[in-house]
């Protein structure tokens, strides 16, 4: 059997591990790591979804031939890589004040909101 | 508990993952009028070689402006978390 | 908390070539794969160097953060004002008001493959570097502020 949609199984994959790990580790910085797997599967899935067979890249300099891939997918990826590297770098600067603050950057520990 | 409700809410979500992906025919997408639209006369239209930067610039800028904001403002936040703190001002916000 | 003299003459050496590689990439964004994230991203990769090699103090004394922060809104203003001036001229917001217009980056281009020229594509090449320096900026100053956290930490 020849598994024709592998990349969407593949970008599936990656968004459940990425969802288990922010759901079971209790480390912060493990979680920004889930955060940025589930990214990383949502682009794979984007940019999967925009692929025509024997397409070449939507770009028309020196282009050998005129069937080409879809651009807005690209596009939105291209956004969202974007939007991701700034929330990690935001989210990363937070655990660096909260372990200044509490010494630990395990969820565990950082339970003033508790009550 | 914890790791039981975790098990299902990873089982279900990759569950219904694979099984809108089983649906889908990976290089034969289905709804293709736009892209063919820009791919088409975008060249024509921008005058850019490079079809993605069109559908980035030109076509979608709205969507580059409001990413290049959230760009701007993620730094703003960053700078707010680093900022230089007074001697006798201490981490408490109350 | 600087490393040894083999590391920092290499990120000397090779500066340069990113900075120019990067440079590339902004400018020739409607032509080829890149654009001004990408160049901007690479640009940044080359600062991201220096701030790996040299101490914070060494850095900071050339490099300060308000010169960055002020490329950043520099950046986002001059992509705003861009898009902007289309409503001056009578067309709508974010409308390629430069494009098949034939003075700068305004050369018609047909349909199907070319060899690329340069002198095309309106105002993206404007906003191309407009993003570059905004995305440039802004990395920079993010990596820069975290530096400074763990400099306060160490020192």
């Amino acid at each position: 059997m020849v598994l024709y949609n592998l990349p969407f199984i593949a970008a599936g994959l990656l968004m459940a591990f990425g969802i288990a790990a922010m759901l079971l580790r209790r480390n912060l910085i493990k979680m920004i790591m889930g955060l940025s797997l589930v990214e990383a599967g949502v682009n794979l899935l984007l940019v999967s979804l925009g692929y025509r067979a024997g397409g070449i890249a939507p770009i028309f300099t020196n282009a050998p031939r005129d069937l080409m891939v879809m651009p807005t997918v690209q596009a939105m990826t291209l956004t969202n890589i974007v939007i991701g590297i700034a929330t990690t770098a935001l989210l990363l600067s937070f655990v660096m004040v909260i372990y200044r603050r509490y010494g630990s950057a395990e969820a565990d520990v950082v339970r003033r909101l508790r009550g | 508990m914890r790791v039981i409700i975790t098990a299902v809410v990873v089982i279900v979500l990759s569950l219904a993952v694979l099984s809108a992906a089983a649906g889908l025919d990976f290089g034969s997408p289905v709804h293709t009028d736009m892209d063919d639209y820009f791919t088409g006369f975008g060249q024509v239209l921008t005058g850019g070689n490079n079809i993605v930067t069109d559908v980035v610039f030109d076509f979608r800028g709205f969507d580059t402006l409001g990413e290049a904001t959230v760009l701007f403002t993620a730094v703003t936040g960053v700078g707010l978390a680093f900022r230089k703190r007074k001697e006798d001002e201490d981490y408490e916000y109350e | 908390m600087s490393m040894s003299k083999i590391v920092r003459a290499a990120a000397c050496v090779l500066l340069p070539f990113i900075l120019v590689f990067g440079f590339y990439i902004v400018m020739h964004g409607h032509l080829t794969p890149g654009g001004g994230f990408q160049g901007g991203a690479v640009i940044a990769t080359g600062f991201v160097l220096l701030m790996a090699a040299f101490s914070y103090d060494s850095i900071t004394a050339r490099l300060s953060k308000s010169s960055l922060t002020g490329g950043e809104t520099l950046g986002l203003l001059l992509f705003i004002v861009t898009a902007a001036v289309a409503l001056g001229l009578g067309g709508t917001f974010f409308g390629n008001w430069l494009a098949n217009s034939g003075a700068i980056f305004g050369t018609p281009v047909a349909f199907g493959a070319n060899p690329g020229n340069l002198n095309t594509a309106g105002v993206i090449p404007i906003m191309n570097l407009a993003v570059g320096i905004e995305v440039l900026g802004g990395l920079s100053v993010i990596l820069l502020y975290m530096l400074s956290g763990v400099h306060e930490e160490v020192a």
